[in-house]
C-alpha cells in the first residue's frame, strides 16, 4: 500500500471527521456491523444477559470473535480465567493491526493518552477503510477521519445490538448462523481488497491455510503463530524477490 | 477453578474488554515510535493480514454456536462463492458478501442446517 499524494483537504477537523462517517455509511461494513450485531444483540437475549450489558460490551469490547466468546463463557460459566484467555487469544489481530496503522495516522507530536479512543475503535471493519483511504487525507486529519469511521460504525453496531436483543423472538432460525458467518466472509474479501502489494497476497494466502493446520494440530495460540509465520513468510519471499531483481 | 459467579459487568470488564483491550494499549506502546516507512512495518503489516486471514478459515472450519450447525461443505462452498464473486464483480466486497451469505443460507435450507 504506497501512500498516493493527499487527495482531499479539510477545513477543520471536523469536516474530516464527517468524511469518515460519510464513507463509514457507505461502506459494505455498514451492512455487516448490522447484521453481525443483531445477531449479537439476540445472543445476549438468549444467553439472559441484560440489553444495557449487551450494549456495554459493544462499546468496551467492540471485537466481534471476542464478545461472542465472552457470552458463550458466561452462558457455559466456564472458568473465569479459562474465559479471559480465550478473549485475549482471539483478540490477538488488534495488535498488528495498532502497530501497523499508527505510523501512518499519527502526528510528531501525538502523546500515548490521545491515542488511547482512536485506537478503541480499531476493529477489522475500521482498520480496513482506515489503512485504505487514511494516505489519501493530510495527516493533520487523518486521526478525526479513522475517528469518525470508527463513531459511525460503533454507533450503528450500538444501536444494531439493541434492535437484535428485543428481536431475538421475531429473527428466523438462520439468522444466527448467516450472522456468525458475515464476519469471516467480510474479513476474506475486504482484506483481500487491500492486498495489493506481492507481501500481502502471500501473507493472506498463507494465513487462509496456517490457521486451520495449526487448529487442527491443537497448537497452542495458534492465531498468534499464524500471524508471525504466515506474515514472516510472506516478508521473506518479497525480500527475495527483491535481491533478484 | 472458581466459576463465572461475577457480577455480569465486572466479568464485562475482567473478562472481556481487559483482555481485548491490553492488546491495542500494547500497539499503542510498540507502534507510536515507529517510522511509516520502516522495513519493520511492512512486516508487521503482513503479520497482520496473515492472522487476520487465519481468523477467517478458523471460524469456517471451527464455528462458534449456531454456525455449527450449517454443515462444514455448505461453509466452505458459501465462503469460496463470496470470493468468486467479489473477485469477478471488479473486487466489490459488497458482491462478495451479498453472494457468500446467499449461498450460506440457500445451502442450509437445501442440506439442512
Amino acid at each position: 500500500m504506497s501512500a498516493p499524494a493527499p487527495e482531499r483537504t479539510f477545513e477543520t477537523a471536523t469536516s474530516a471527521f464527517l468524511f469518515g462517517a460519510r464513507t463509514a455509511a457507505t461502506s459494505v461494513f455498514m451492512f455487516v456491523i448490522t447484521v453481525t450485531y443483531i445477531g449479537f444483540g439476540a445472543l445476549c437475549h438468549d444467553y439472559g444477559l441484560p440489553v444495557v450489558w449487551a450494549m456495554f460490551s459493544t462499546v468496551l469490547i467492540w471485537a466481534g470473535p471476542a464478545q461472542v466468546i465472552l457470552v458463550t463463557a458466561l452462558g457455559s460459566g466456564s472458568a473465569l480465567i479459562e474465559g479471559a484467555l480465550a478473549v485475549g487469544l482471539s483478540s490477538v489481530r488488534l495488535l498488528p493491526m495498532v502497530v501497523a496503522l499508527l505510523p501512518l495516522v499519527k502526528r510528531e507530536r501525538s502523546r500515548a493518552w490521545q491515542l488511547l479512543v482512536p485506537v478503541h475503535f480499531m476493529a477489522v471493519s475500521v482498520w480496513v477503510e482506515a489503512m485504505r483511504l487514511a494516505p489519501g487525507v493530510p495527516r493533520e486529519h487523518r486521526i478525526p477521519f479513522c475517528n469518525g469511521i470508527g463513531t459511525m460504525l460503533l454507533a450503528t453496531a450500538v444501536m444494531a445490538t439493541a434492535a437484535g436483543y428485543y428481536l431475538s423472538a421475531a429473527l428466523p432460525v438462520l439468522f444466527g448462523a448467516a450472522a456468525m458467518f458475515i464476519t469471516p466472509l467480510s474479513f476474506l474479501v475486504s482484506t483481500a481488497r487491500n492486498s495489493r502489494l506481492l507481501v500481502e497476497k502471500v501473507a493472506f494466502g498463507l494465513g487462509l491455510i496456517i490457521a486451520p493446520l495449526l487448529a487442527y494440530e491443537k497448537i497452542q495460540l495458534d492465531l498468534l503463530w499464524t500471524g508471525v509465520v504466515g506474515g514472516s513468510l510472506a516478508y521473506g519471499v518479497s525480500r527475495m524477490r527483491k535481491a533478484a531483481t | 477453578m472458581s466459576q463465572l459467579l461475577l457480577d455480569p459487568y465486572v466479568a464485562l470488564v475482567l473478562v472481556g474488554f481487559l483482555p481485548s483491550e491490553i492488546w491495542r494499549w500494547i500497539g499503542i506502546a510498540v507502534g507510536r515510535g515507529l517510522d511509516e516507512k520502516s522495513e519493520f512495518i511492512v512486516w508487521v503489516r503482513a503479520v497482520a493480514i496473515s492472522l487476520v486471514a487465519g481468523v477467517v478459515t478458523r471460524i469456517v472450519l471451527f464455528p462458534p454456536g449456531a454456525l455449527a450447525s450449517v454443515p462444514l461443505s455448505v461453509r466452505i462452498a458459501a465462503l469460496g462463492c463470496g470470493f468468486l464473486a467479489f473477485y469477478f464483480a471488479r473486487r466489490s466486497p459488497f458482491a462478495g458478501v451479498l453472494v457468500g451469505e446467499a449461498v450460506l443460507v440457500a445451502g442450509a435450507l437445501a442440506f439442512g442446517g
